[in-house]
């Protein structure tokens, strides 16, 4: 299912699309893998994978944590793409997330292909705007990739309408000016920033990520966003789990709230 | 050829810069271009800065003809004594002019990254003077053997935070520092410490250290009644030889010679030599040379200099090497440690360890050069820094700590 599908259905259904986050080979390449089946087997609309990069800047320190862990323990890019393949496998939409720099290294046009190939739908460039993505916006329309570009509480007028103007499938809105990291309560800045983008650019579904970890919170946010993208949380189930089988009863666990809460806006 | 029309609007100096970074952090970067592009005609903010320059940090710097070196070089050697500004390097001439801008955009926050100690030291500096609140990201490792510096930055009233992230090094730090700013933009400057990063960063860091080179050709015009045949410096992330070489990139008679950190060897992997042993990549928000692995992600740097260990460089740097107009050549550790030591011996100055690089390297050259123009050289060698901070690492390297001394990692003296 592409992710404008994924959109439409929830909106049918009045809810929200949840979108679950993960590092693909943290702690291993199997253990994600069957950590994102899990998350899209108990609610998860989108698994959206992140390649781990030495230097990922808008991460708080749990994502931080299981990407250094996930680069110890050897994964490589082409481990990312076999996860994406085998989630992607089941049905179940997958977006990636990756910096830059790692499709710069493997080649723009073969990254965008090899990324199709695997079964992705789009891509989210946390450190990539569009007014340096001129060839990926031409490798991704030549291989079908939707463009997923950020949005700030910072972003003026002119850059949002720009900046959803080259996004397709959907925008990812910051909820705050921070990182990634759980948070104790939702942005105040996010309503507004979502109403921003809707004024630019109607038709766009607006996911909204940042500081969501509780179901609670996944329904506030699903209030005024088309989706409620949640990160650090559910990775922390897996970092903290004294073992496998803890870390996945709780993933599913917060999983099952979070797609509970993004029903009850 | 002249880099004059360099960076481009965006900030690309050729296929190199650029703004690789959040979108949460344009708006920030937009400001701080608007708030440059007026201080560099505002007449008031240029005499501001030139007044500091020169009653508070002690420049123009000398350029000293050094005798008993250019003797054992085989060259006329002249020294850019950037050692003898106030807090020991050239650094201190970006901090203020970024503390001013700071001033200017109505922001009491600066935020800094630092590896070998040298700009936090500096950034604290210009923060007590200008009255700014002062944080300085600064990896774990660096805390350990840079202690002496860690007490000098909170002496002058900043916060240091250790980095324990990833290999708690140089570009550790700097990932902390662009966190940072990315949750506090709206009150914080992020006061970059060399000629990298995004947009419109490397121009600003270049314009402001760039005193060196505008001096140093003065100097030269007057001292020597001409200009000199070959200009060199160390380069980590850049700024030092950015800010000699930029007035002189228009002379195309003088060679611009960067040399790189080889650490044990550029063939040994283990090293921070960008662009002699990287590749092209994108990392801390410009298009440059990294040292990265086969599937982008950052190698860590090796380097006996602590501002040299960094695995990047500034995207002009990796421009002018692609045009031809500068050279960069790695120098290893032991090369460096070897001039370190002649320039204690010949000339009685103690200079840093990033600096003995650019002498080590201008010592490598000489020769060629020499027989190339038929005669002497004249080399003008930006010394950025003086050593006083790397006195115990040159002293376990050299054996001669005293003998009832013990080495203790973290009390550098």
């Amino acid at each position: 299912m592409s992710i404008s599908e994924v959109f439409a259905k929830a909106k049918a259904e009045d809810r929200a699309v949840l979108v679950g986050c993960m590092p693909a080979g943290f702690p291993t390449v199997e253990h994600s893998i069957a950590s994102m089946k899990a998350m899209a087997e108990a609610g998860c609309d989108v698994i959206e994978v992140e390649l781990p990069y030495s230097d990922p800047v808008m991460d708080g320190p749990v994502i931080q944590r299981a990407s250094d862990i996930a680069l110890a323990g050897g994964v490589r890019t082409r481990d990312t793409l076999r996860a994406i393949e085998a989630v992607a496998a089941t049905g179940t939409a997958v977006v990636l997330m990756t910096y830059w720099n790692p499709i710069e290294k493997y080649g723009v046009d073969a990254f965008a292909r090899d990324l199709a190939a695997a079964g992705a739908t789009g891509l989210i460039t946390p450190d990539l705007i569009p007014d340096e993505a001129g060839e990926w916006i031409a490798a991704s329309d030549r291989h079908g990739i939707d463009r997923t570009f950020l949005v700030s509480p910072s972003s003026t007028d002119d850059r949002i309408a720009m900046t959803t103007g080259h996004c397709r499938g959907f925008v990812y809105a910051t909820a705050l000016m921070g990182v990634t990291g759980a948070r104790t309560s939702v942005s105040q800045q996010a309503p507004e920033l979502v109403a921003r983008v809707r004024a630019a650019a109607p038709d766009l579904p607006v996911g909204v990520g940042l500081g969501v970890g509780t179901g609670a919170q996944a329904a506030e946010v699903a209030a005024f966003a088309d989706g409620v993208i949640v990160g650090s949380a559910l990775v922390r189930c897996v970092l903290e789990a004294p073992d496998a089988a803890t870390g996945e009863r709780r993933l599913r666990e917060l999983s099952a709230e979070l797609a509970e809460g993004v029903r009850s806006r | 050829m002249s880099t004059e029309h360099l960076p481009d609007l965006a900030g690309h100096f050729g296929r190199f810069g650029g703004r690789f970074v959040p979108e949460a952090l344009v708006r920030a970067l937009d400001e701080l271009d608007a708030v440059y592009r007026k201080a560099k005609t505002d007449p008031v903010f240029q005499e501001r800065f030139a007044g500091l320059l020169r009653d508070y940090a002690g420049t123009p710097s000398l350029l000293y003809r050094a005798e008993r070196l250019s003797a054992a070089l085989g060259a006329e050697v002249l020294l850019k004594r950037e050692d003898l500004n106030h807090t020991g390097a050239h650094k201190v001439r970006n901090v203020l002019g970024q503390a001013l801008l700071t001033r200017e955009m109505g922001k009491r926050r600066v935020i800094a990254e630092t590896g070998a100690g040298q700009h936090g030291v500096a950034s604290a500096t210009a923060a007590a003077l200008l009255d700014l609140e002062c944080v300085v990201y600064m990896g774990e490792v660096d805390t350990e053997r840079q202690a002496l510096n860690v007490a000098r930055m909170r002496m002058l009233g900043a916060t240091v935070v250790p980095v324990t992230a990833g290999s708690r090094t140089l570009k550790d730090a700097l990932n902390e520092a662009l966190r940072d700013w990315v949750s506090s933009v709206d009150t914080t400057h992020y006061l970059l410490g060399t000629a990298a990063g995004p947009h419109p960063f490397p121009e600003i860091v270049r314009d402001f250290v760039g005193g060196i080179g505008v001096e140093a050709r003065e100097q030269c015009l007057t001292q020597l009644g001409r200009l000199p045949d070959a200009v060199t410096a160390c380069v980590g992330g850049g700024s030092n030889a950015i800010g000699i070489f930029h007035a002189f990139v228009g002379d195309e008679a003088v060679r611009l010679y960067g040399f790189e950190a080889g650490g044990d060897g550029v063939g040994t992997g283990r090293h921070a030599a960008s662009i002699t042993g990287g590749s092209l990549g994108v990392l801390h928000g410009a298009r440059t040379f990294v040292l990265q692995d086969d599937d982008g992600q950052t190698v860590e740097s090796h380097s006996i200099s602590a501002g040299l260990d960094y695995p990047g460089v500034g995207p002009e740097h990796a421009w002018l090497h692609e045009t031809g107009r500068a050279v960069y050549e790695p120098v290893t550790d032991a090369e460096a440690m070897a001039a370190f030591q002649l320039l204690c011996r010949t000339e009685g100055i103690i200079p840093a360890i990033e600096s003995a690089h650019a002498l080590a390297g201008t010592a490598k050259i000489i020769p060629a050069l020499a027989a190339e123009l038929g005669r002497t050289p004249t080399v003008v060698v930006n010394l950025s820094g003086r050593g006083d901070k790397d006195v115990h690492t040159a002293g376990a390297y050299f054996g001669i700590l005293a003998d009832n001394e013990t080495i203790v990692p973290g009390e550098n003296a």
